[in-house]
């Protein structure tokens, strides 16, 4: 069973379904976090409908970006023979 | 009945026979000892235990209380897992390594007083460290050394920051310091911030932990940071600057994972991460935020140690470590790859697993402190806990480009000790009630609401989309990344190259200098000085005894042994004498 279920994330044969999963589950997630009932929202952005989900992807490529940019333009990523 | 017994004494003691024992009785030990401390620490009851007196100062071996109770569970749990992942090795060394350095981490837990603090302190230092100069290599024993010079260092300043603290404050015994603080409280928090791994005090960590062995790793990535967060929460709870500097930690080991090409390295640095939520949790310093923080290291230990041992698998079957040597082994890891990826939904947070029930706790508690910049920059730092830790080293490692590595599942140990991690991320994210209860103070948290929900998931999911779509910019490059350990490790090199090059430059110039000018000038003096010696100072030494000679000769002439010449000489004196006074002293 978990053979099979590692197989799927890993088979080529099933990239289409598992993209078709992946998306499906985006929009699952999103319309579930609008539908959602909030007691209270304690600050602005909590009521900004689908917020989460915009701050996760900025957040994810901000990271990317910034750490890259670092890593290349700020010098902190040497060669591997740095410290020899 | 024994009411008491301390788990640190059963680890440090319960090594000692190790090297002695062979084959399966070995292995039954080595798994009965974190047993019985498992035991030990679940019966326990809070109270003081071994009192006295030592030079002058008052000293509390053991003080048990709740804070000190959650840390010791998960600390023997771990022992416990670890042990048993580490069973299939031949040698005894890193067994007994690993005892002394659980119980040292023991040892602090319930250090009642500062002095038996320092001691377990510096043992569980000393014990990590052959943990690292047990895989052997130039690299790792290179590592091992910097590790603990760095280690050194810092219990030199805690010892001082003791010292001074004791005396400001008339008492070792281990306590909240905030209200006090001078020089000492200074030192003692910077010692402890070293072992918590803050930057710029960080560097020791990520550097040394993937030179380790494959199960020395997963004994350190659980215990030193560990212990220092219960410190800064026994010690500094509410202390303003580590908010600060738990926020910055937390993002600042998220940046690092991105240009990270060893496995165990970005795991490294995501410990760093991950401490950051614990310590900004003990500088917001609420009930709620303590707790935050404090169940927060129950379960990074756990899901910490399961990426770790998930990670070593990789490594003991394959003999690699860089991302960009491995790839394709989930056909031939299956189980790994499933028991790894438990640990990762943990360390995400997803619901369901324990990251859910305990870093939302953390965020909360800075939410509920009105402090919207600390929730916003945990926040980010969990999408980039997923990004790497949940997609970007799985992706890499197992999947990827099929490397057409030999794989094959670890030793069944192996395996057994990364699947009881798994059931505990899975336990504790289901049931946390356990969890909360063991908590230094009552929890009003409840993290499964619909909101929290959905909104994790969104987090998430859309990271996971941020992945999909810029996977290429992540690839891993074949670089190592310059941290705060630059400072001394090209800090030592260029001492080196000053020993060598301008140094002994000197040195030589100096020599040269000796014997080409100041060796024949030396020559040249002691001859001159031979020559005034022979004829100057010797004739005049010769001169004066034959002028003393000549004067005796003439002295001895007026010596007529008559008395009349004696009083008469006297007679003359006084006269003289009179006469001087007469003339001086009028």
């Amino acid at each position: 069973m978990i053979k099979r279920v590692v197989d799927f994330f890993g088979d080529e044969g099933h990239a289409r379904s598992r993209r078709r999963l992946f998306y499906l589950m985006l929009v699952l997630v999103v319309v579930a976090d609008l539908l959602v009932a909030r007691e209270h929202a304690e600050y602005l952005w909590d009521r900004l409908p689908g917020w989460s989900a915009a701050y996760g992807f900025g957040s994810c490529v901000l990271l990317i970006f910034v750490s890259k940019f670092l890593g290349h333009q700020g010098g902190l990523m040497r060669r591997e023979d740095y410290y020899d | 009945m024994i009411d008491f017994v301390h788990p640190a004494l059963l680890f440090i003691l319960g090594a000692v026979p190790i090297p002695f024992l062979k084959g399966s009785i070995r292995k039954a030990y080595l798994v009965l000892v974190p047993a019985l401390a498992i035991v030990a620490v679940l019966t326990m009851e809070p109270g003081n235990h071994g009192a006295g007196q030592f030079i002058g100062q008052e000293i509390l071996f053991a003080k048990v209380d709740k804070l000190s109770i959650v840390f010791a569970t998960v600390f023997t749990i771990m022992a416990l897992i670890g042990t048993i992942y580490a069973l299939h090795l031949p040698t005894a060394g890193q067994h007994v390594a690993a005892f002394v350095y659980v119980g040292g981490a023991l040892g602090v837990v319930f250090a009642g007083d500062y002095l038996t603090l320092y001691l377990f302190w510096e043992g569980m230092a000393l014990a990590s460290a052959y943990l690292v100069f047990a895989q052997g290599g130039e690299q790792a024993i290179r590592a091992a050394f910097r590790y603990l010079m760095v280690h050194v260092t810092g219990g030199v300043v805690l010892l001082g920051g003791i010292v001074l603290h004791g005396l400001a404050a008339g008492s070792l015994l281990f306590g909240p310091i905030a209200g006090t603080m001078g020089i000492g409280g200074y030192l003692i928090l910077a010692g402890f911030l070293l072992n918590a791994a803050v930057p710029p005090l960080n560097a020791w960590l990520t550097d040394a932990y993937p030179e380790a062995t494959v199960t020395g790793a997963v004994f350190m990535s659980a215990f030193t940071t560990k212990t220092a967060v219960y410190v800064l929460a026994r010690a500094f709870p509410g202390t303003e600057l580590l908010v600060w500097l738990g926020t910055v930690m937390a993002l600042y080991g998220v940046i690092y994972a991105v240009l990270e090409n060893d496995c165990r390295r970005l795991l490294a640095y995501h410990i760093v991460s991950q401490v950051g939520y614990m310590v900004a949790g003990i500088g917001i310093g609420t009930e709620m935020a303590v707790n935050g923080a404090a169940s927060h290291a129950f379960a990074h230990i756990l899901y910490k140690a399961l990426l770790f041992m998930g990670a070593g698998a990789v490594i003991e079957v394959t003999g690699r470590r860089k991302l960009t040597e491995l790839g394709g082994l989930y056909k031939t890891m299956p189980l790994t790859v499933a028991l790894y990826m438990i640990g990762a939904f943990a360390i995400s947070a997803f619901p369901f697993f324990s990251g859910f029930v305990t870093k939302s706790m953390v965020i909360a508690a800075a939410g509920q402190d009105h402090r919207a910049l600390v929730v916003l920059a945990l926040t980010m730092a969990s999408s980039g806990t997923f990004l790497h830790t949940g997609l970007k080293l799985p992706y890499y490692m197992f999947f990827g480009t099929d490397r057409k590595l030999e794989g094959r599942e670890p030793p069944r140990n192996m395996l057994v000790a990364m699947a009881i991690a798994a059931v505990f991320c899975i336990v504790i994210g289901v049931f946390p009630g356990p969890l909360y209860a063991l908590l230094p103070h009552p929890v009003a948290f409840e993290p499964y609401t619909d909101a929290h929900v959905t909104e994790s998931l969104a987090l998430l999911m859309f990271t996971a989309l941020g992945f999909v779509l810029f996977l290429k910019a992540l690839d891993p490059e074949n670089t190592v990344s310059i941290d705060t350990d630059w400072f001394y490790r090209k800090g030592a090199q260029a001492f080196l190259w000053f020993a060598e090059k301008p140094l002994a430059r000197y040195e030589k110039a100096v020599s040269n200098v000796s014997d080409s000018v100041a060796l024949p000038l030396l020559h040249g003096t002691a001859r001159a000085g031979l020559r005034v010696d022979l004829n100057g100072v010797d004739a005049a030494v010769n001169g004066l005894a034959r002028a003393i000679l000549v004067g005796g000769g003439a002295l001895r002439r007026l010596q007529t042994g008559v008395v009349t010449h004696y009083a008469l000489a006297m007679i003359a004196g006084v006269i003289a004498a009179v006469a001087v006074f007469a003339v001086v002293w009028q």
